[in-house]
């Protein structure tokens, strides 16, 4: 399936990795790397780990400051512009503007032990978009009930299983009606009995939004089924990309057929 | 001994005015503390160095002076250059400024204590940076710093009792007139020091009561009991069965 329609209409990808420099300290963690997501799409970044995928995912969030080169999501450059020829910062507010667009999902799910569930669900899209309280409940319990835990609204998040926290971060996400959803390795954490509950809510968000999604996992079959493409990376940059029915059956490169070799 | 209870009993009265005096500069002592530590613990975490580098040099300034030193300055040096100040202002002042310095790291090491991934998940919702530490940070914060706050504020209360030295009759400088009354050293200091004991108890079960609410809020708390009840570690964080489902049920789903 390719893509959707906006991508033509809108002409700007959601997200364009230009140029990209990323170190830790003398660390080079990615190296000049380009690559575009375009609307709609869902790409899966696979690779050994330390191959920089959650990188690319954090630099997205802006959890990480870009060394070098550009990111613009949506035609809109993200933390970086250049004005006059010169690579300049771009204003805290005018980046939170752009990073509204963007949700995130995480491999320790994260949410906040000091709200229920409901309450970790509509803090954002009160007091970040506006919404009223009423407003951020009714879309908050639709959410829940939409990833299975409709009965759970009032319930501390310390107090569900790894599996219900990460829904719940799904739903928290989602409740901010994000263009740009980044899961990072969301099952990573999690028993091997719950992974297939997240997965099984993603595919669902996968399969009724036109959400841009970019992912890194190591489940192969999720990627399979959810992606548009997948990019191979190997030391900060992209060793192959393709077509997740042509990358996990017939892949080209010889590090690519030896990492799937190992993980499949 | 019945002069003792006699004298005791005579002298009930400035006791209790001693111990008001030394109530005062305890709780001024902890709000000025209390104040000045959120703003110099902030401050001391700020990547602005004006705001960091004024913020450490404070803290570190009225760590390293003693307490003893910065009451004279108020009460014996300030009035040289003509500021003359009140001996309980003074007190709340020196007190409030050396246990402040102390506590302001309590809050800075506090904050920086919560993982960081609540920092991340707030910054990926776009929450405001002053909404993030108020709403998402602060109260996990809160629930770790509050035992040792509660240890510099009855070190605080003890420390109260260089009060005598500016001239303040507080518990301490009535203890000493209850010895000169009864010329039994033993037992006048035997009932300061019950007294002492008895306020910092109270201090104590007050701040157990305040963690245990604090960690409740967090979903830590041990199921609810009373103030002696014995602690359990909290199981909750790390235990998803549903036993633990008590609290609240499904209300309020439509």
């Amino acid at each position: 399936m390719p893509p959707t329609d906006s991508t033509a209409v809108a002409g700007q990808p959601a997200i364009r990795f230009e140029n990209v420099v990323k170190k830790f300290g003398d660390h080079v963690v990615l190296d000049d790397l380009n690559f575009d997501v375009q609307r709609g799409e869902r790409v899966t970044l696979i690779g050994p780990s330390g191959s920089g995928k959650t990188t690319i995912l954090r630099l997205v969030m802006t959890l990480e400051h870009l060394t070098g080169g550009y990111v613009f999501v949506d035609g809109e450059p993200l933390t970086h512009m250049e004005v006059n020829g010169r690579r300049v910062e771009r204003r805290p507010k005018d980046v939170a503007r752009t990073t509204q667009k963007i949700g995130m999902v995480f491999q320790q799910f994260n949410l906040f032990p000091n709200m229920s569930v409901l309450e970790n669900i509509t803090e954002a899209p009160v007091h970040v978009l506006g919404r009223s309280q009423d407003q951020a409940r009714t879309r908050g319990l639709e959410l829940l009930d939409q990833v299975g835990l409709a009965d759970k609204a009032d319930e501390h998040p310390t107090r569900l299983s790894g599996g219900q926290q990460q829904r719940v971060a799904i739903a928290r996400a989602l409740a901010m009606d994000p263009e740009i959803l980044l899961l990072d390795e969301v099952t990573s954490a999690l028993d091997p009995e719950l992974v297939g509950e997240v997965l099984g809510v993603l595919r669902d968000v996968a399969k009724s939004t036109d959400i841009t999604m970019l992912i890194v996992t190591h489940e192969m079959q999720f990627a399979q089924d959810v992606s548009h493409r997948v990019l191979m990376f190997d030391g900060g940059s992209i060793v192959e990309e393709a077509s997740p029915d042509v990358m996990f059956t017939a892949p080209e490169h010889e590090r690519t057929r030896a990492f799937l070799q190992a993980v499949l | 001994m019945n002069d003792n209870i006699d004298a005791l009993i005579a002298a009930l009265p400035d006791l209790r005015s001693g111990v008001f005096i030394t109530l005062q500069l305890t709780v001024g002592g902890v709000v000025l503390a209390f104040v000045i530590a959120i703003v110099l613990g902030l401050a001391a975490r700020s990547p602005r160095w004006p705001a960091r580098v004024p913020a450490r040099v404070l803290i570190e300034f009225f760590r390293g002076t003693s307490l003893l030193v910065q009451l004279f300055w108020f009460f014996y040096v300030m009035p040289l250059f003509g500021i003359q100040l009140d001996a309980l202002l003074c007190g709340v002042l020196a007190l409030g400024l050396n246990y402040g310095a102390y506590a302001a790291e309590v809050v800075r090491g506090s904050i920086n204590s919560v993982p960081k991934g609540q920092w991340e998940a707030a910054t990926a919702l776009s929450l405001s940076p002053a909404r993030k530490l108020r709403k998402i940070i602060w109260p996990q914060a809160w629930a770790i710093m509050i035992p040792s706050l509660a240890n510099l504020a009855v070190m605080l209360l003890k420390g109260t009792a260089v009060a005598y030295i500016i001239l303040m009759h507080d518990l301490t400088w009535e203890t000493d007139q209850l010895r000169q009354d009864t010329g039994n050293t033993f037992f006048a200091y035997g009932v300061g020091m019950i007294i002492y004991f008895l306020i910092s108890y109270a201090m104590v079960l007050g701040a157990n009561a305040l963690e245990r609410h604090a960690k409740r809020r967090l979903g830590q708390g041990p199921p609810k009991g009373g103030l002696f009840s014995v602690r359990i570690t909290d199981k909750a964080t790390t235990d998803p069965k549903p036993a633990a489902n008590a609290g609240s049920g499904g209300a309020g789903v439509a």
